[in-house]
């Protein structure tokens, strides 16, 4: 049985007003989450992560395919015993304290008093608001609405819990916090799925990803074996280049980037990097640094989604990614 | 949308409960309402007798609404008196009422004291046979619109054709044309109906004025038909006159016009206003044939 | 946890969020003002002062109760949708006819304490004037029954347009059926009127379509004094009972298609 499953999963959505179009958001979405973990649903903004949530939690319908969750059809609501879910950017009834949000949730689920009292209790000293017990939601700052939030989703001690965007509008210090508490979850045998654009939370959090981009799969796969692939290039530096070496570089490099004094090139494993490195030593070149590119969830997601061209806003809109990368 | 075919056991549960209850209720719901009308007699009725208040204190109350209220009180009362004279009601007791507070609501609502003035004063079954109402709502009127000449014209008119109050209608007619704008031939009428009152002339050239008078399709209406009894009665008055000189020339009745045609009284046989051809009745004078649309008793 | 408790819990949360509503209290305050100046207002004119009191204090308590039941009709529940609340409720084992159902007793049960209120504050004013209670005074509270019935309805109204549309767009939809509402025997006259068949068919259809609340009006029979007939009360109610059943079952089949983009 698989946490999520989710089959040919296809979303349309009618644009414009008088005549309507259909604007495809996700694409024939075959998805496969096994039991336990972290799971990452990476992609740049209106990949179509928030509408594959939605229509796991029944928010919108799809047009095509299928899913279930924790091997029940995602038709049948009584698998939300066992869910819980944050939506993003959340809002919440902003006349009630967090105890009081908190207790109302637990109703819904039928937990006796005493129950209600002591779960509400553990979980907001599990995200930290318990010193917040008066203060309406109304007052709460984004990061302590996303704690309240997450909140929510663990009211039920659920198996499988969906998180979208759960870092997004957080300091750092919170998106540590968060960062933990799923942690925290994973030793405990849930099964996360959570979504993101940054890719670091994902590189940091997750045992498997998978990319969409447009509302197609773009790719899917473990953590480590993303990571480990082999060495696939080299960065060389130079300082003080003549005019000739720049020439020289120019031709054998993938990449060449002169910043001040200094020439920054990336030579493809095709060209042989340790030959041009001896190269450049025989005419008399000022090497500064020779290190081995290694991969980073940032190049696989490049080499999936395309060209910066194809997804422009993936590196302009989000500068802080990649940029917790080893 | 989602496709009607994925959803699940309980939810189409749920569907089909509710549609049951929608259509189950809302059949429902089309007897229980025959039954309340009729326990409360046809619905607006009711809400009429409510309205019997006065309508300066309704003016104040309405925020600034009157002249919107004002034409639902309009158009109450004209839809009150259409009703009534589908029932064929002898009595109207809320048109008077209901015209008051429209007028109070708004003064200026001439085509409320114009209709009321006709039907107002007209014997039932055509109208509400209160006259002295109706010089009440003209009189209102008058003192709310001294520039508007008209309203003298139905005050006149109400004297002479339901009070039979000649000197009075005359002068109404007088007052009225002093009031600028107002046509000439309302001191032809003065004249005319001092000297006199009672004449079919005099009387069709009344009803003449307010049929040309553009307005109220239901006035009009009714002018026509008192016009086509008006002259339906001079007809038959001229054409018993030829049967008497029939009778006196041929020492006999005529059993019919073509007799009179013969005889070359007539040169075809005469038809009334309404297009029926006349008959000659079983003692001898002229009458309306039965397919005629004319009625007599609005001639008075 | 069954459906009825799940409804129950919604029902009492959306009752103690609309009593946290500011607009309520406003309302509450302004009716019970009026009908304090209904006093001032009687004590002028001759005669006829308990009539007026009755007149205005009921009509104080239906204009300001029919402004509740549409804001706090349209603001729990369009507001929810729009404000995303719902999305919680929602991922939770809540089946969406559930949440209208419990939303909308909830509104229920917040009108008649608010009605309640409003009628206290009539009876004060009543006793105030007459310094007595006599049966006949009882008539005023059938009347306000007929009231509350009619707020019934509009609650359900203001429910439905809520499910398929934006929260302001209920409130003047919601308005504007009751306002149509209170006239439907004068447009079914107009259709006869036309001699158009179309437009006789059509009127004819909207007369027992569209809620007809023109069959709660007995304020001013309660002014004179005059017995609101017990048949009334019964068919009022069972018709207002009917309507509800209509118009949430078509709430609940229009949220249950409804898609939270």
């Amino acid at each position: 049985m698989w946490a999520v499953e989710t089959i040919g999963l296809t979303k349309d959505y009618s644009a414009g007003f008088w005549r309507k179009r259909p604007l495809r958001a996700l694409d024939g979405l075959s998805l496969r989450v096994e039991k336990g973990g972290i799971f990452g649903l990476l992609g740049p903004n209106g990949a179509g992560k928030t509408t594959t949530l939605k229509i796991l939690l029944r928010l919108v319908f799809p047009t095509a395919g299928s899913a279930q969750l924790l091997g029940r059809d995602i038709r049948d609501i009584s698998v939300h015993r066992l869910i819980g879910y944050l939506p993003e950017n959340p809002y919440f009834y902003d006349h009630l304290t967090a105890p009081e949000f908190l207790n109302y949730m637990a109703e819904i689920f039928g937990m006796g008093r005493d129950a209600r009292c002591r779960r509400v209790g553990t979980l907001l000293e599990r995200v930290g608001l318990a010193s917040f017990q008066k203060l309406p939601l109304r007052k709460f700052s984004k990061g302590m609405t996303q704690r309240a939030g997450i909140a929510q989703a663990l009211i039920n001690d659920p198996e499988l819990i969906f998180l979208d965007e759960p870092m997004s509008g957080l300091d750092p210090l919170g998106r540590r916090e968060v960062r933990d508490l799923i942690l925290g979850l994973r030793e405990e045998g849930k099964t996360i799925f959570f979504s993101t654009h940054i890719l670091g939370d994902a590189e940091t959090l997750c045992d498997r990803v998978a990319i969409l981009h447009r509302g197609r799969l773009e790719g899917l796969g473990g953590m480590q074996e993303i990571l480990s692939r082999e060495v696939s290039s080299a960065e060389i530096v130079l300082e003080h280049p003549s005019p000739e070496l720049v020439e020289l570089a120019k031709s054998l490099a993938s990449s060449v980037v002169r910043t001040g004094e200094r020439v920054r090139m990336v030579i493809p494993e095709a060209a042989q990097p340790e030959r041009v490195l001896a190269q450049f030593l025989e005419r008399g070149a000022k090497v500064v640094s020779f290190n081995e590119v290694r991969n980073s969830l940032e190049d696989y997601f490049m080499e999936r989604v395309g060209s910066p061209a194809r997804a422009p806003d993936v590196r302009s809109a989000h500068p802080p990614a990649g940029g917790e990368n080893p | 949308m989602s496709a009607s075919g994925e959803k699940s056991g309980d939810f189409k549960w749920r569907t089909f409960t509710a549609w049951l209850l929608l259509a189950a209720c809302l059949l429902a719901v089309w007897p229980l309402q025959n039954s309340i009308d009729r326990e409360r007699g046809s619905g607006p009725d009711v809400m009429l007798t409510l309205l019997t208040g006065s309508g300066k204190r309704l003016r104040q109350l309405c925020l600034g609404y009157d002249g919107l209220l004002a034409d639902i009180y309009w158009t109450r009362a004209v839809q009150y008196f259409g009703r009534s004279r589908l029932k064929h009601a002898d009595v109207m007791p809320l048109l008077g009422p209901l015209l008051n507070l429209a007028t109070d609501l708004d003064p200026h609502l001439l085509i409320a004291y114009r209709f009321g003035a006709i039907f107002l004063a007209e014997r039932a079954p055509l109208g509400a046979g209160e006259p002295q109402a109706a010089l009440q709502l003209l009189r209102k009127g008058i003192v709310a619109n001294p520039g508007y000449w008209r309203l003298w014209q139905d005050l006149g008119f109400v004297y002479y054709w339901d009070l039979r109050n000649y000197p009075a209608a005359s002068r109404a007619f007088l007052a009225g044309s002093e009031q600028p704008g107002a046509m000439i031939w309302m001191k032809t009428l003065a004249a005319a109906v001092a000297a006199q009152g009672g004449e079919d002339r005099t009387s069709a050239m009344l009803w003449e004025q307010i049929y040309l008078h553009p307005g109220n399709d239901e006035v009009r209406r009714s002018a026509a038909d008192h016009l086509a009894a008006l002259r339906a009665q001079t007809e038959l008055r001229q054409l018993n006159v030829l049967i008497e000189r029939y009778r006196q020339r041929q020492g006999r009745w005529p059993d019919s016009f073509a007799a009179l045609i013969v005889a070359g009284y007539l040169r075809e046989i005469p038809r009334d206003p309404s297009g029926a051809p006349y008959v000659i009745g079983k003692d001898g004078k002229a009458a309306l044939s039965k397919a005629s649309k004319v009625d007599l008793s609005l001639a008075h | 946890m069954n459906s009825i408790s799940r409804v129950a819990t919604i029902a009492v949360h959306s009752f103690k969020e609309s009593v946290r509503e500011k607009v309520l209290y406003n309302l509450v305050g302004f009716a019970l003002l009026l009908i304090a100046a209904a006093i001032l207002f009687g004590s002028i004119s001759v005669g006829i002062q308990k009539t007026i009191l009755i007149n205005l204090g009921l009509s104080s308590i239906s204009v300001f109760g029919l402004l509740m039941a549409i804001f706090i009709g349209v603001g729990l529940v369009a507001k929810e949708i729009e404000r995303r609340t719902l999305y919680n409720i929602l991922s939770k084992p809540v089946a969406r006819a559930e949440f209208i159902v419990g939303k909308y007793l909830g509104l229920l049960v917040t009108l008649v304490i608010n009605t309640a209120i409003m009628a206290l504050g009539f009876y004060a004013a009543l006793y105030y004037v007459t310094r007595q209670f006599v049966r006949a005074d009882a008539i005023a509270l059938e009347a306000i029954y007929l009231i509350l019935l009619q707020f019934a309805i509009v609650v359900g109204v203001a429910i439905f347009f809520s499910c398929i549309s934006t929260p302001v767009l209920s409130a003047v939809f919601t308005f504007c059926v009751y306002v149509i509402g209170n006239y439907l025997a004068d447009i079914r006259w107009f259709g006869r009127e036309n001699g158009s068949v179309l437009m006789e068919k059509l009127t004819h259809a909207l007369y027992f379509l569209l809620p007809n609340f023109a069959n709660f009006q007995a304020t001013s029979l309660a002014a004179h004094g005059m017995r609101i007939p017990g048949y009334l009360l019964v068919s009022d109610s069972l018709y207002a009972l009917l309507y509800v059943t209509v118009l949430v079952s078509a709430a609940v089949l229009a949220f249950e298609e409804r898609e939270f983009k």
